[in-house]
């Protein structure tokens, strides 16, 4: 694994590459879904190959391969300075990177059960037995279930000198109940929609979330919603659950803080950003009490956005994203540092695999906790909606205007969860928004949850992320916006 | 653990110069040997081995420079099999004779876990396809000096106007085989390109994209033409207020909305209710302008002429003046609700079944001019963004404008106008059909290309505006 690393190393700077680093990764996955009572899909896959990065002629070149020799690693680094120098055809001054110390070390992330251990007749027993709780209520339709693991063991070398291996396991389960009746398809997630909760752990995130404890009342509400009014139309307050807070995190906090956004580089696709550089330690992004930070260190928590290094050997740091409300901070990388005058990256670069190059991507996106019980919170509130689970999301190519729906609602009148809704939806411009934010829960209601399928990049790269989030209130937020015509 | 796989003897670092490594793209003569190893290794009741290689380039620039740079090879190997009337798979690109028997033991291992399903088919024995050309040799072997010279001319136009450019120019090729134990045999190769360019101004932008087999015909300067006029035209855009305006759709902006449909014409949807057409199907759900098919043979179109279990693609109307005439089988769906396998089936195990891939949507004889100048008032759409689900059975999708979007007033444009957010619901959007052009193959950024028309709509719901 090192020696033909190395090798491509040495190729590229006999080449012509100022700088280069190589990824070599071994991806495994393992991939468990149930549908109505039976098996749906059970999968393995394996996915092993070698990226190179260099700088040549001042331009960047990547090359991949997925034959792990050092003829091919050889073959890949030439092509990677071919391309850099082509690349260089079209520059405007020399690709310039913030400094970092060389580093060797080895990591690896928390995993105190291998779920590829786990027999996967205990992982389908105990999904079909979800899918039974599921089944068992009148008015549902479907039941899904899936379970998704992955362990990823990668090497990173660079020619100042780093070698960093990091050995990670990645856990992800949830189902969903759904229900079709008359003209109208309904449907809850468990515990959250996209698959589940994620977590860079072992199965026993698995043994925590109790599945099949929640799968009846999952179900009930599934059946019952059709029943239930249209969540109304109105400027109005609303409580949004942590699981939704993590979503609203993500999409308007977690992407315009890209720094490779705000400077263009995404413009054709993902998109750009309104937090422009004079921005920076000026715009009051959301009320004082809010408070978000970037954290990809152990200590934040075992989310997808956890690692030691990321995929330019850069430490895993803790960034300070919004103080107080302030907007303070970007996510970046060597180069995108340099170029707004930063001493350093602050270690944000990750790739979805081997075969891509890496970008600037989220790591755990997380708002602190605040001081509030949610049965507190709930009883200080006059007349809201209580919103839970993400059911569509959709903001514009600035991250300003966005709109959220959800799976669930209830109206809470004069303190008190009345009423279930359907079809809740809200949205808003991001900054109006996130200063409308009042109260938030504290670290009894605080989840790490993991958002398994951030997009971004061309080609398209997706990443899972962060996102620490407690249910918390906002005013006067436009709520029904999408069934209004 | 990554495997060591074969070191041979080390050769200089300044090598020969560097020529194309084979080893990875796919031939039929590199399948056929896979298979065979395939089946040396396996003792299933019945094997399916998938091949597939990739050798992709993309070259993308902004802030007209070319900031990312890559290529990429791949070559897989994923097996099924079938123990006992149980199904399950295995992939890997480790392709040494030790990982192929590893593969084809852990998915019969995997296969045994599982309950029988009675109803899982015995795999389909061997087919005829119909042929497609749809290789290029010069497409699959452009160089990234050729893309770049290509990026160097559309930077040139940018600044020409005092633009800045983003974008990206593809191009590479894709081989997939498929074979099973009952002697089913199915290949095919493809050579893909991609132009894509955002002209930004001071405070207007353009797109355009063009996707196609043979990268001659994708006309990077005349993307950037468009692009470049429509960022220059949109400058200090006017806020205007939402609300329901009539819409001329460019065939990209179509698309993109068409995809979120896709899955709902597959007929395991429609069994399992969680189809927008259950308790549809052969009704009136479109207006009576509105045909769709899938037709994988259309000259635009792009794919293998086989589905994931080799079942050859056919033609299908989809809807007809409105009805919703057909939808889509895999074998197994086919089986369970009496019908035809019309090879649109995901590869096996899956939980979605199957859905139309080759949109063909007819047109009229309108053009964009033509509709613009039939509009008292209304807005012209270059593309649409984020757009999201927000109620799966009366397809109602929120989303925003984006990159050139104008308002049209006594039939002419008359400036750019703020992006708006929709929330539409897309059966709705076809029964408002007033005009359409001739269909043409659109690409996107939402949903896989299509053919289809630029249209005018009534009625289209704006809900909220943005700050550009």
């Amino acid at each position: 694994m090192k020696e033909f690393a190395q090798s491509a190393l040495e190729t590229a700077r006999v080449r012509g590459a100022t700088y280069a680093d190589v990824r070599v990764m071994d991806i495994r996955q393992r991939f468990i879904s149930t549908k109505n009572g039976q098996a749906a899909q059970v999968r393995e896959s394996q996915s092993v190959g070698m990226g190179i990065r260099v700088i040549a002629d001042g331009a960047w070149g990547f090359a991949s391969t997925e034959d792990l020799t050092c003829a091919s690693a050889d073959a890949a680094a030439a092509k990677a300075v071919e391309i850099a120098k082509a690349s260089a055809l079209c520059k405007k001054h020399d690709v310039n990177l913030a400094p970092e110390q060389r580093v060797v070390d080895q990591w690896q992330g928390p995993c105190r059960i291998d779920p590829f251990s786990v027999p996967v007749s205990t992982c389908l027993d105990l999904m079909l037995k979800v899918d039974a709780e599921l089944r068992r209520v009148a008015g549902v339709t479907l039941a899904e279930c899936a379970m998704d693991f992955r362990h990823i063991d990668q090497l990173f070398l660079s020619s100042i000198g780093s070698e960093i291996r990091q050995v990670k396991t990645q856990t992800g389960a949830g189902y969903s109940a759904t229900s079709f009746a008359g003209n109208e398809i309904q449907r809850r997630s468990y515990p959250n929609s996209f698959g589940g909760q994620y977590q860079t752990r072992g199965y026993e995130l698995i043994e925590e979330l109790d599945l099949v404890g929640n799968a009846p009342r999952i179900a009930e509400e599934a059946a019952a919603l059709h029943a239930c009014d249209q969540c109304p139309a109105g400027v109005m307050d609303i409580i949004l659950s942590g699981s939704q807070l993590g979503l609203q995190i993500h999409e308007s906090i977690g992407h315009p803080i890209e720094l490779d956004r705000v400077l263009g580089d995404e413009a054709n696709y993902a998109g750009m950003s309104f937090l422009t550089l004079e921005k920076l330690n000026q715009l009051q992004y959301a009320a004082p009490i809010v408070n978000v930070v970037a954290d990809a260190t152990v200590q934040h928590g075992s989310g997808l956005g956890t690692f030691a290094y990321d995929d330019e050997g850069v430490p895993a740091q803790c960034t300070p994203i919004i103080k107080d409300g302030r907007f303070v901070g970007y996510l970046s990388s060597r180069e995108s540092a340099a170029s707004v005058g930063q001493a350093r990256s602050s270690g944000a670069m990750r790739a979805e695999g081997w075969n891509r190059i890496p970008l600037i991507r989220m790591t755990n996106v997380s708002i602190l906790p605040g001081t509030w019980r949610l049965e507190d919170l709930m009883a200080d509130t006059k007349d809201a909606i209580y919103m839970e689970t993400n059911r569509s999301w959709s903001i514009d190519d600035r991250r300003y205007n966005f709109q959220f729906g959800t799976e669930i609602g209830w109206e809470i009148k004069n303190g008190k969860k009345t009423r279930m809704l359907k079809n809740p939806s809200y949205g808003g411009i991001t900054t109006e928004f996130w200063n409308s934010c009042d109260a938030i829960c504290g670290p009894e209601e605080w989840t790490l949850w993991g958002t398994p399928n951030c997009g971004k990049g061309q080609p398209m790269q997706t990443m899972g992320t962060g996102h620490g989030a407690a249910p918390a209130r906002f005013r006067n937020v436009q709520v029904g916006v999408a069934y209004q015509q | 653990m990554v495997g060591a796989g074969l070191v041979p003897a080390r050769r200089g670092h300044e090598g020969c110069p560097y020529s194309r490594d084979t080893r990875s793209m796919l031939n039929r003569k590199l399948a056929d040997e896979l298979f065979e190893k395939v089946l040396k290794y396996s003792t299933a009741d019945e094997t399916e081995a998938y091949i597939a290689s990739t050798s992709y380039s993309l070259t993308r620039f902004a802030n007209n420079t070319i900031h990312q740079n890559m290529a990429e090879e791949d070559l897989n190997l994923s097996v099924r099999a079938v123990v006992d009337h149980r199904t399950a798979r295995a992939t890997s690109n480790k392709l040494d004779e030790a990982s192929i028997r590893e593969m084809c033991e852990a998915a019969q291992a995997l296969a045994r876990l599982q309950r029988p399903d009675q109803e899982l088919l015995r795999m389909p024995g061997p087919q005829t396809y119909r042929a497609v050309e749809r290789c290029d040799p010069e497409t699959a072997e452009l160089s990234p000096r050729a893309r770049a010279e290509t990026v160097k001319q559309v930077i040139r136009r940018a600044e020409k106007d005092q633009l800045t450019a983003a974008g990206v120019f593809s191009s590479g090729k894709v081989a997939q085989a498929l074979y099973n134990s009952r002697r089913l045999c199915a290949y095919h190769e493809e050579s893909v390109s991609e132009f894509s360019v955002t002209m930004l101004a001071d405070t207007g932008s353009g797109w355009a994209k063009k996707t196609g087999q043979r990268y001659q015909t994708l006309d990077p300067m005349s993307l950037a033409d468009s692009a470049a006029a429509k960022a220059l035209r949109s400058r200090d855009p006017k806020e205007i207020q939402p609300g329901r305006y009539t819409v001329i759709l460019e065939p990209s902006a179509v698309m993109d909305l068409l995809g979120f449909m896709l899955l709902d014409f597959g007929g395991l949807a429609v069994l399992e209710q969680r189809s927008c057409l259950t308790g549809r199907e052969k009704q009136k759900v479109f207006g009576g302008n509105i045909q769709i098919r899938d037709d994988g043979f259309h000259p635009s179109q792009s794919g293998a002429p086989f589905d994931g279990e080799g079942i050859p693609r056919h033609r299908v109307t989809l809807v007809e003046n409105g009805v919703v005439e057909n939808l889509v089988y895999a074998r197994q769906t086919a089986h369970k609700m009496g019908k035809e396998p019309t090879g649109h089936g995901f590869q096996l195990p899956n939980e979605m079944g199957e859905a139309p891939l080759n949109i063909v949507m007819e047109g009229g004889r309108g053009t964009v001019e033509e509709m613009i100048r039939s509009t008292e008032r209304g807005l012209l759409l270059t593309r649409l963004w984020y757009i999201r689900e927000v109620d799966p059975y009366q397809k109602l999708l929120t989303g925003m404008t984006r990159d050139g979007t104008f308002f049209i007033e006594n039939g002419e444009i008359q400036y750019g106008v703020k992006n708006l957010r929709f929330n539409q619901s897309l059966i709705e959007m076809l029964n408002h059909v007033e005009m359409m052009s001739a269909p043409q193959r659109a690409a996107g950024e939402e949903s896989i290309e299509m053919v289809v028309p630029a249209m005018k709509v009534g009625e289209f719901n704006f809900s909220s505006t943005t700050k550009f």
